[in-house]
């Protein structure tokens, strides 16, 4: 009887041996893998508990975290959150963190690498790593004012920013929201907070409208085919273009029209500087059938679409569509068909004609500070591609004088300043039925002043009538080259 | 008599030195809670201390006068494990702003009072075979209790609990120490029988089929417990500790293998009819699977535990600085977890080494026992208490599926420690019994004497010149 009692013990001990086994296993063999693990969200609650760097702009912080009671020790929030929302973005528990938030999620919490030395010292100091902060390039003034012109209700877009290195010295967008609803630490709160939010009108809390949304450019993108055409060599700014108020869509029986109303309808021909003033669309269809795709596409490129781009902000690449037959081309050439641009883009291509054909890098950043004031890193200008030559961009710039000079985009006119901008309407198609009033998305884009651009400037207003649209492009971006030059 | 037998000796001021350390340890980890919570000490630190320190010298000094040749580890080992879990408890109370520790020191003081009683009142556990067949009723009546309408309730899915004055109480856990004294009484009175009976097939000695009386209730309880109150920790326990002492009464592994194989038969019945256990089965083996993460009754809890584990890593995070409070159950069915994250592996393998220690003391006492009903009863005891940890620590590392046991001692829940208490209560009993001097002329344990030699070291036995 005793030996079964002694096997029986023995049987026990298997037992804690597998036990210690598996223990052994979890905690020193698998544990890794387990941080690591996408379900797991200890990481993330283990940051909470952790100062996180701020978000300046000016010098001072549009978010913070700021030491509470409650359930983690720091709670995040953020100064004037509807100006700012579609920049920082949240860091929230339950939604998780989106935009700067996200992006430099490495620098805020001070896992970036050129903290790599702070983080030595405080393991043998016991210091808490702390996160460094980082000050945007945004003027908070300027920003202030052009998140002004963006009325209530509409969804609109204005981007301004350094066509010389690139800097973005505004980008804000409607409808925003609070982002203080979101990093409430109760996750039912931030969870219902999100529902509401989500469930606003066109409004994703989510996605930044500025770098997101895709929008056919309509006449906008004509800056590219006058790139196009001025590259062949088979046109100047004095060419004559026939205008007849329709063409015939190669290949097709669809006719294409002029604008209506506008004034393309009484000049049945015209210099090629006159056509791009007026934004007559007939001339470049015909154009377009003599140039075949192959340039549209290669400019395109150069000026960004298809690429990734990064503000460090993830940039919606902006869409040309491959092979193209002549008829799509045609009505792509004046921004419509399946072309699509986000504002970023069509700010991107103002600043490459602004800058000699050279492209700077769009970027947010202006410098990140750790927590002792130390400069971590400053953002350089960097290329992000050579768009076209000087020359050309000299011959569209004074092109894209036309429009503001004495065409579509007069309103835009500031006195005494040099004034480069092209306007652009899209048809909305209809999709609902009974079709409604007919809906376009407005934009402008250009640069000032035209000899020697400071500042380029890019607004959309997305599905608004066409009135108010085009009273919402070129007024607006005279009153933001006024408040820019103080005039 | 047999070389089992060890000198006579009291060995209480050992006990008293090893349960000053098991205090210490205990208080410690209550003060280390304490200061790196944000609210520094607090009141309950010292309240909460003092009780489990009077408790366990109370404790020390009935031992001193009832059963003064006691086994001097068990309760010093009891305390410790009853005061880490309290510490944890309290930890996990301060995160989620509970008392959940408040009523576990007073459940502490009810199961040791009534552990006391036990000492004092049965002084010698053979009296106890005298209620074999009461202990059977007594445990199907227990086990039947939650079934009765108004009386019991269903709590996370699983009916075994019963609720009177607002109070909840889990009667299994006790049916856990009756149905050991009916077996252990049945099984010493009807040994040779079961023994010398029956056919030979191959290596196989096969018992007559109505012997195997006992081992069809067994295997009819636990199934019926697992059906009737979808409670599969407990009927994989009591299953053990009836094959268990089958085995230790008989010798025969022909018992085993026939346990086994309906261990397996009913185990793939429920696996194929029963969704709970359907459920556990596929929320073990697809564990990080998200759709099964994230399900209802899904693996959210075992996985938040392996997350838990692995923060804590080798050395741990540290009382009071992990989060262990994110696996839910924290403080009861994963309340290793808890404690694996916070202590380290290097931690949760010395508390263990401590469930080891009190297992294989109480087979030391089983092995010194000088009758068959104690020896039963002792292994029956150990061996549950062993089985309990191993499918609580290997459920919560993914080793097997995860069921609602608790961890003895530690995990929160006055019926699980008013059981575990009486089991130490009646371990010290046949320990003392079996180390205390004899008295001449022949008693009960004649059949041991012509049966238990056997020329070996007693397991763990402290060699006889080391004595003192």
């Amino acid at each position: 009887m005793n030996q079964a009692i002694r096997n029986t013990w023995i049987a026990v001990m298997l037992l804690f041996v597998l036990s210690l086994g598996a223990l052994s296993y979890v905690q020193f063999f698998a544990a890794k893998d387990l941080n690591a693990n996408p379900l797991n969200n200890r990481q993330l609650f283990k940051e909470f508990d952790l100062p996180r760097g701020a978000i300046l702009v000016d010098g001072k912080p549009i978010a913070e975290s700021v030491a509470t009671d409650g359930q983690f020790k720091y709670q995040r929030v953020y100064t004037d959150p509807d100006l700012y929302s579609h920049l920082t973005g949240f860091y929230s528990l339950a939604n998780g963190s989106t935009q700067l938030e996200s992006v430099m999620n490495d620098e805020l919490t001070g896992q970036s690498q050129d903290q790599f030395f702070d983080r030595l010292v405080n393991l043998f100091s016991g210091k808490e790593n702390e996160g460094a902060s980082v000050e945007l390039t945004i003027d908070g003034q300027l920003q202030k004012f052009v998140y002004g012109l963006i009325p209530d209700g509409t969804r609109g877009t204005i981007i301004v920013s350094e066509p010389k290195t690139g800097n973005i010295l505004a980008m804000a967008s409607k409808p925003s929201y609070d982002t203080n609803l979101l990093a409430v630490h109760s996750s039912k709160q931030a969870a219902a907070n999100m529902k509401k939010l989500s469930d606003t009108k066109d409004l994703s809390p989510y996605r930044n409208p500025a770098i997101y949304n895709l929008i056919a450019p309509g006449s906008t993108f004509k800056i590219f085919d006058m790139v196009a055409a001025l590259e062949s060599g088979q046109y100047t700014a004095d060419t004559v273009l026939k205008n007849p108020s329709s063409v015939i869509l190669p290949g097709t029986k669809t006719p294409l029209r002029n604008f209506y109303g506008g004034n393309c309808a009484a000049i049945p021909e015209a210099s090629f500087a006159e056509i791009v003033a007026q934004s007559c669309n007939t001339p470049f269809v015909q154009m377009s059938e003599k140039l075949g795709k192959a340039p549209y596409e290669e400019v395109t490129e150069r000026f960004g679409f298809g690429q990734q781009v990064k503000i460090p902000l993830r940039v919606e690449p902006s869409v040309f569509p491959p092979d193209l037959s002549p008829a799509e081309l045609g009505q792509s050439v004046i921004g419509e068909f399946n072309v699509r641009a986000t504002a970023m883009q069509m700010n991107m291509a103002a600043m490459g004609i602004a800058n000699d054909g050279v492209i700077m890098e769009p970027n947010l950043i202006k410098q990140v500070i750790a927590p002792d004031l130390r400069v971590l890193s400053e953002s350089k200008p960097k290329e992000f591609s050579t768009a076209t030559s000087k020359d050309i961009a000299d011959q569209v710039t004074d092109l894209m004088r036309g429009p503001v000079k004495r065409g579509t985009a007069v309103r835009a006119q500031v006195p005494g300043l040099d004034v480069a901008a092209k306007t652009g309407t899209s048809v909305v198609p209809c999709t609902t039925d009974p079709c409604g009033p007919p809906l376009v998305n407005s934009w402008i884009t250009g640069f000032a002043p035209a000899d020697d651009p400071q500042v380029a400037v890019t607004i959309v207003f997305e599905k608004i009538d066409f009135k108010t649209g085009s009273s919402l492009t070129s007024p607006n971006l005279k009153k933001i080259l006024e408040a820019v030059f103080n005039q | 008599m047999s070389e089992l037998e060890t000198a006579p000796v009291p060995r209480r001021n050992m006990e008293l030195l090893l349960l000053l350390l098991a205090l210490a340890v205990a208080m410690g980890a209550y003060y280390l809670v304490g200061i790196n919570s944000d609210d520094g000490l607090s009141q309950e630190f010292i309240s909460q201390g003092l009780i489990l320190v009077g408790l366990a010298l109370v404790f020390h000094i009935v031992l001193r006068i009832w059963a003064k040749y006691a086994d001097p580890v068990i309760l010093p080992v009891t305390v410790a494990l009853n005061g880490i879990g309290l510490a944890m408890i309290h930890r996990i109370d301060l995160a989620k702003t509970d008392d959940t520790a408040f009523r576990q020191i007073m459940w502490t003081g009810v199961a040791m009072v009534v552990a006391m009683i036990v000492l004092w009142t049965i002084r010698d556990h053979r009296v106890l075979r005298r209620f074999t067949y009461i202990a059977l009723a007594a445990s199907v009546l227990l086990l039947l209790l939650p079934l009765i309408k108004g009386l019991g309730v269903e709590i996370n899915g699983a009916r075994i609990w019963v609720r009177f004055f607002g109070l909840s109480f889990q009667p299994g856990e006790l049916a856990k120490i009756t149905l050991a004294i009916f077996f252990a009484g049945y099984l010493s009175s009807n040994r040779e029988l079961i023994l010398l009976a029956g056919r030979k097939v191959g290596p196989l000695q096969l018992p007559r089929s109505r012997d195997l009386g006992p081992m069809i209730v067994a295997w009819l309880v636990s199934i019926g417990v697992l059906v009737v109150q979808r409670d599969l920790g407990s009927s994989i326990l009591f299953f053990g500790l009836f094959m268990v002492m089958i085995y230790v009464a008989t010798a025969r592994v022909s018992w085993i293998v026939i346990g086994t194989l309906m261990l397996v038969g009913g185990g793939t019945f429920a696996y194929l009819t029963m969704s709970h256990v359907t459920r556990r089965i596929d929320g073990w083996l697809n564990a990080f699977d998200p759709d099964i993460y994230h399900a209802i009754g899904g693996s959210r809890q075992i996985v938040e535990g392996l997350f838990g584990l692995a923060n804590g890593g080798l050395m741990g995070t540290g009382l009071g600085n992990g989060s262990p409070y994110m696996v839910p159950l924290a403080n009861s069915d994963m309340i290793v977890a808890s404690l694996g994250e916070e202590l380290g592996l290097i931690g949760i393998s010395a508390i263990v080494l401590l469930y080891l220690i009190l297992i294989s003391r109480g087979m030391r006492a089983a092995l010194g026992s000088r009758d068959t009903f104690g020896k039963l009863l002792a292994t029956g005891f150990s061996f549950t208490l062993g089985l309990q940890c191993f499918v609580v620590i290997g459920g919560v590392t993914r080793l097997i599926p995860l069921t609602g046991l608790t961890t003895p001692f530690m995990a929160a829940g006055g019926s699980s420690l008013l059981s575990n208490w009486i089991i130490v209560a009646l371990l010290l009993l046949i320990s003392h019994n079996s180390r205390r001097p004899m008295v001449s002329g022949v008693s009960a344990t004649a059949e041991v004497a012509t049966k238990a030699p056997r020329r070996s070291p007693g397991l763990l036995a402290p060699r006889k010149g080391a004595q003192r």
